[in-house]
């Protein structure tokens, strides 16, 4: 099924193709055709037991990453980190082409998102999400190269889990948007680190923190997402 | 003397067919959002060395720096064995998500990297790259590190002045955020006596008293912990 389906829109692109080019086969020098479109696939797998994942954004782009450690946030990446709100991020100058899955990724769920552009050339990709039962933590791929991916090529990742250092992980009710809360998500005030990090795990009232919304249910360790790339034409 | 020995051991390594002198800018990541490292060691040896191995006891020299940051005994006995060695990059501590870079001139044979530096606070924590073979090919390389745990003291996770010392229960200090006071002790056993991975920092959430010194808001990580960039000229 999957195959069949796979097949069917090359072979479009190989009859469209043939039907634009008048000149005889005599003349063609290169016969492999050059794909005047290129379409990458993004399968993302939330591998944690009870961190539903903001929806998922993904961008491709030439320039610029979405973060960058040891530097603060920019105020998108805050707005996605505190609140699940991609939508800055996905609509930066840079990011060239986008999409983003309209509800969040639960737990133990999959995601496929596509993304087309006339050429890969000098594309880089970016994956970006919130954990949302967490007060500023985040996922994804930052500017992964995939200008040298060849049709029908796979690459497969996973994630790991930053902090955006812009609010305190006081894990408080009313301060995380997730289900686990249903507190505050964007708020522009900054905590004192303000600088983007790797994320230290959330404690949960069940490991020692009192004041905790966050139980052992939320916990979560490396790796976060399970990414495969495909590039489909 | 000195040089017939020399040409000796490179005479003997080209026979073997090891790699030759390389020129390495080694770049160190702190990833955590609140762990520091003390002066880091970095070191290109022959493959037969190694500064410590999971599931054996840590050497003297290696408890002496997780346990206290001392590089003392660990860079007398790679000068013995001829490695390339830099000690204290960073010059101090290296900040969370700080980075610091060392420059190696490797000789012949040396073609293994290592690179370690106690974390605190930790009672014996510390980064471990072990023994990992230098491409011989010019380029860009990026290896994550975790977290070991010594196995020689208890993570009794309480902040004493002086404990630095191997064999002292304690951490010697706890930069960054101010630590508690008064904890009761996590632990007093160390049951895996052997080098491992480290389970991480416990904390609590009470300034005085509690079982810990740590907050485990912020003193807390998930691997990996460190970044380690490698550019072989």
């Amino acid at each position: 099924m999957k195959l069949s389906k796979f097949i069917i829109p090359l072979a479009c692109l190989t009859l469209v193709a043939c039907s634009d080019d008048d000149d005889p086969p005599a003349n063609v020098v290169d016969p492999t055709p050059t794909p005047t479109e290129a379409m990458i696939k993004i399968t993302a797998t939330n591998l944690t037991h009870a961190q539903p994942l903001s929806p998922i954004g993904v961008a491709l782009h030439k320039e610029g990453q979405f973060w960058q450690l040891g530097e603060a946030a920019s105020d998108a990446l805050e707005v996605l980190a505190e609140g699940g709100d991609n939508s800055g991020l996905l609509g930066l100058d840079v990011v060239q082409t986008k999409a983003s899955t309209d509800s969040p990724l639960a737990p133990g769920a999959k995601a496929e998102l596509m993304l087309s552009q006339d050429s890969l050339a000098d594309q880089k990709l970016s994956v970006i999400t919130m954990m949302v039962n967490t007060n500023d933590g985040f996922t994804g791929l930052n500017a992964l190269d995939v200008s040298s991916m060849s049709v029908g090529e796979e690459m497969r990742f996973v994630t790991y889990a930053y902090d955006a250092g812009t609010e305190a992980n006081t894990e408080a009710s009313g301060t995380i948007p997730g289900p686990a809360d249903g507190g505050e998500g964007f708020n522009a005030e900054r905590e004192a680190i303000n600088k983007v990090a790797m994320h230290p795990g959330v404690v949960g009232q069940d490991d020692g923190l009192s004041g905790s919304v966050l139980t052992s249910e939320h916990k979560f360790d490396n790796p976060l997402m399970a990414i495969t790339i495909t590039r489909m034409k | 003397m000195k040089t017939r020995i020399l040409s000796l051991i490179a005479g003997s390594l080209f026979a073997s067919g090891a790699a030759n002198a390389a020129s390495l800018e080694v770049k160190v990541t702190n990833l955590t959002q609140g762990i520091y490292f003390t002066p880091i060691l970095v070191s290109a040896h022959t493959s037969d060395a190694m500064l410590f191995s999971t599931g054996e006891k840590a050497s003297d020299a290696l408890q002496a720096m997780a346990e206290g940051g001392s590089l003392d005994g660990l860079s007398e006995i790679l000068t013995g064995i001829s490695a390339n060695t830099v000690t204290n990059p960073a010059g101090g501590l290296l900040a969370p998500v700080a980075s610091t870079m060392a420059t190696l001139e490797t000789s012949d044979g040396n073609d293994r990297l290592s690179i370690v530096a106690m974390m605190l606070p930790t009672n014996d924590g510390f980064i471990g790259l072990n023994s990992w073979k230098i491409p011989s090919e010019a380029g860009t390389y990026h290896v994550y590190l975790n977290a070991y745990d010594a196995g020689t003291e208890a993570n009794n996770e309480l902040v004493v002045d002086g404990s630095g010392a191997p064999g002292t229960l304690g951490i010697p200090a706890s930069p960054g955020e101010a630590p508690g006071t008064q904890g009761s002790g996590v632990t007093n056993t160390e049951a895996n006596q052997m080098v491992h991975i480290h389970r991480g920092n416990l904390g609590d959430d009470e300034a005085t008293g509690g079982k810990s010194d740590l907050h485990n808001t912020v003193h807390r990580w998930l691997n990996p912990v460190a970044k380690v960039t490698v550019t072989v000229k």
